[in-house]
């Protein structure tokens, strides 16, 4: 190459004034990405009073902190918060700008892409350089793994799933500069957050969850997805779900574990009457023990777990409930 | 009276999508022939359109770009209820990606007319990158909200709706004209009718390629995508399964064994 690349750039995000864990991993992997192709990491953030996380940020790994720091930027505003990234996207010409798949980074990634006539690829679950430097974007596909690369315009924008990347280690002597934002006040946008209420998550909160039970469309009805529900809740376990699951309306969105769902690591899987579609399965690749129950002795999924029972869902759980009720109670 | 643009997909069947796969050899699509259907969360979008006609009275259109094939599910959607069909179709629009596929539809939507309301399933069960409807609004220069689960206020010009995000909501406040993409628990979807389909009949599909969108080739499909796909790969495999057999019995007994080792019992 001739001439170094423009910057790496995340555009970091928090709630509360806390910086999202996912912000810091994707910023660990832009210092990666930074140091293979010999340029700086960027970062931007917007909130009211969150100078504290701005530091943060440059203990992480970046080397310049856009910071727009205003009380009309507490929370995600559309309109603002594209207008200050594509400004100064357009100044500051980044190579490669990454986001973090949550709510806020799946609304704006698009917004900014298509302001700066680029591409986008979501829910990455990797993030490489190939020999000419240009960013392989992998997701998964087709029951494997796609590469998809932006190969003209720039900057290439991905986003990235929670969990994907590791947490990269702080370093509160790092130095880097925090650059404050002249941003302008312009409260009349078209459409406005007004307000953000957190509900209380029901259940065993996946995340942490030391098991988890996933059920799929193997399921077969509402009342087939209310046995591995009972299942989950009989061992304490994480409940999660697969695409098709969602669809059919037997649960919500926020049990979805997957590439464009959540990203889980407990200690035991067990998968439930799902067939094994990459979406899925990436979500989950963390997990110790891995346990499938479906009825297709050929189902993909048994090529991704140590442990297959073949048999059907809809008869074994409630055999598995009756049982572990059995030794919960002696 | 609102006008409304439900912007819809023709996809692979998800119940059969998994029969789509990379080649282990020739790292190509082996495409097992899964039959197109309307994508799921676009039978939301189709229905909060349906809504808003029967509450306030509106003018629905259903939009889609696609093979010839996707001409079924415009269909399906007039017979919903919807009042008329557009598909964009022309071999120049092959192998679009989000970017190249939202432009394609705003050209649709500013040719037939900019409306008050766009409506969009959140994602598409094949692509899954929810990018097209925002990509959409900004082509068309109007406002989004993503991942709407409610909409709460819709009697005037300025809506409240809910969206979600993690553990949540927001409450947002938007003015006409906007483009919404919409989550599943928006509303329970209709199932079609007799009466419908027999209404569809008279309902007019019309369906225009690159020509009479005067767009360049070099700004649709394949050659009007930022993005493309450079390598496929099938997944190695890093655990090797052991099957649990016996009788139904014995098989709980010994997953009962597993439980107890992760300290699940």
């Amino acid at each position: 190459m001739t001439k170094s690349p423009g910057p790496v750039w995340v555009i970091a995000e928090q709630t509360d004034r806390r910086l999202l864990t996912v912000s810091l991993q994707v910023l660990g992997r832009a210092r990666r990405l930074a140091d293979q192709l010999g340029t700086h990491v960027g970062a931007i953030l917007l909130g009211d009073k969150v100078e504290d996380a701005a530091r943060q940020l440059v203990a992480a790994g970046a080397d310049q902190v856009y910071l727009g720091d205003a009380p009309h930027l507490a929370i995600y505003q559309s309109k603002a918060y594209t207008g200050i990234v594509v400004e100064l996207a357009r100044e500051h010409q980044p190579d490669i700008l990454l986001l973090g798949s949550t709510a806020m980074g799946r609304e704006l990634a698009p917004l900014v892409a298509a302001r700066l006539e680029t591409g986008l690829t979501a829910h990455c679950i990797d993030l490489l350089l190939d020999e000419n430097g240009i960013l392989e974007q992998q997701v998964p596909a087709y029951g494997g793994l796609i590469s998809i690369i932006c190969p003209e315009r720039r900057p290439q924008m991905a986003t990235v799933a929670k969990g994907v990347f590791p947490n990269p280690e702080l370093d509160e002597s790092r130095a880097g500069e925090i650059v404050r934002l002249d941003v302008p006040e312009n409260l009349l946008w078209p459409v406005r957050t007004l307000e953000i209420v957190r509900e209380e998550p029901k259940g065993v909160p996946l995340e942490t969850a030391q098991i988890v039970v996933v059920g799929g469309a193997g399921a077969g009805d509402a009342a087939g997805w209310q046995r591995i529900v009972e299942l989950a809740h009989v061992l304490y376990a994480g409940l999660g779900s697969t695409r098709p699951v969602v669809d059919e309306g037997w649960t919500g969105l926020e049990t979805m574990i997957g590439q464009s769902g959540k990203m889980v690591s407990p200690t035991l899987y067990i998968g439930v009457g799902l067939s094994g579609e990459q979406q899925h399965m990436v979500g989950i690749t963390g997990a110790q023990v891995m346990v499938a129950i479906n009825n297709d002795e050929n189902a993909p999924v048994f090529e991704q777990v140590d442990f297959g029972i073949v048999d059907d869902c809809r008869e074994f759980v409630p055999a598995l409930i009756e049982r572990i009720r059995e030794i919960q109670s002696t | 009276m609102l006008n409304v643009i439900v912007c819809v997909k023709a996809v692979p069947d998800p119940k059969e999508a998994d029969r789509i796969r990379i080649d282990p050899i020739t790292k190509t699509l082996t495409r097992g022939n899964v039959p197109l259907v309307l994508n799921p969360l676009d039978r939301n979008a189709i229905e909060a359109a349906l809504q808003l006609k029967e509450q306030y009275g509106a003018q629905v259109a259903v939009i889609s770009m696609g093979p010839p094939q996707a001409a079924k599910i415009v269909k399906e959607c007039l017979a919903l209820g919807a009042d008329r069909g557009l598909l964009l179709s022309d071999r120049a629009f092959g192998g679009a990606d989000a970017y190249a596929t939202a432009y394609t539809l705003a050209k649709g939507i500013e040719k037939i007319g900019l409306p008050d309301v766009v409506f969009c399933g959140m994602a598409s069960s094949d692509g899954s990158t929810e990018w097209v409807g925002p990509m959409l609004a900004t082509f068309l220069g109007m406002t989004i909200v993503t991942l709407v689960t409610e909409i709460v206020e819709s009697s005037g010009r300025q809506w409240q709706v809910k969206a979600s995000v993690e553990n949540g909501y927001r409450l947002v406040q938007v003015d006409l004209p906007a483009v919404l993409t919409v989550t599943r628990e928006l509303n329970v979807p209709r199932a079609l009718s007799f009466s419908g389909i027999v209404k569809a009949r008279k309902k007019e599909i019309l369906e225009w390629g690159i020509k009479k969108l005067e767009l360049q080739e070099e700004s649709v499909g394949l050659k009007g995508s930022p993005t493309i796909v450079s390598k496929m790969m099938t997944r190695e495999r890093k655990r090797q399964v052991e099957f649990i057999t016996g009788t139904r019995e014995e098989k709980v007994e010994r997953l009962i064994q597993e439980l107890v080792d992760a300290g699940a019992l």
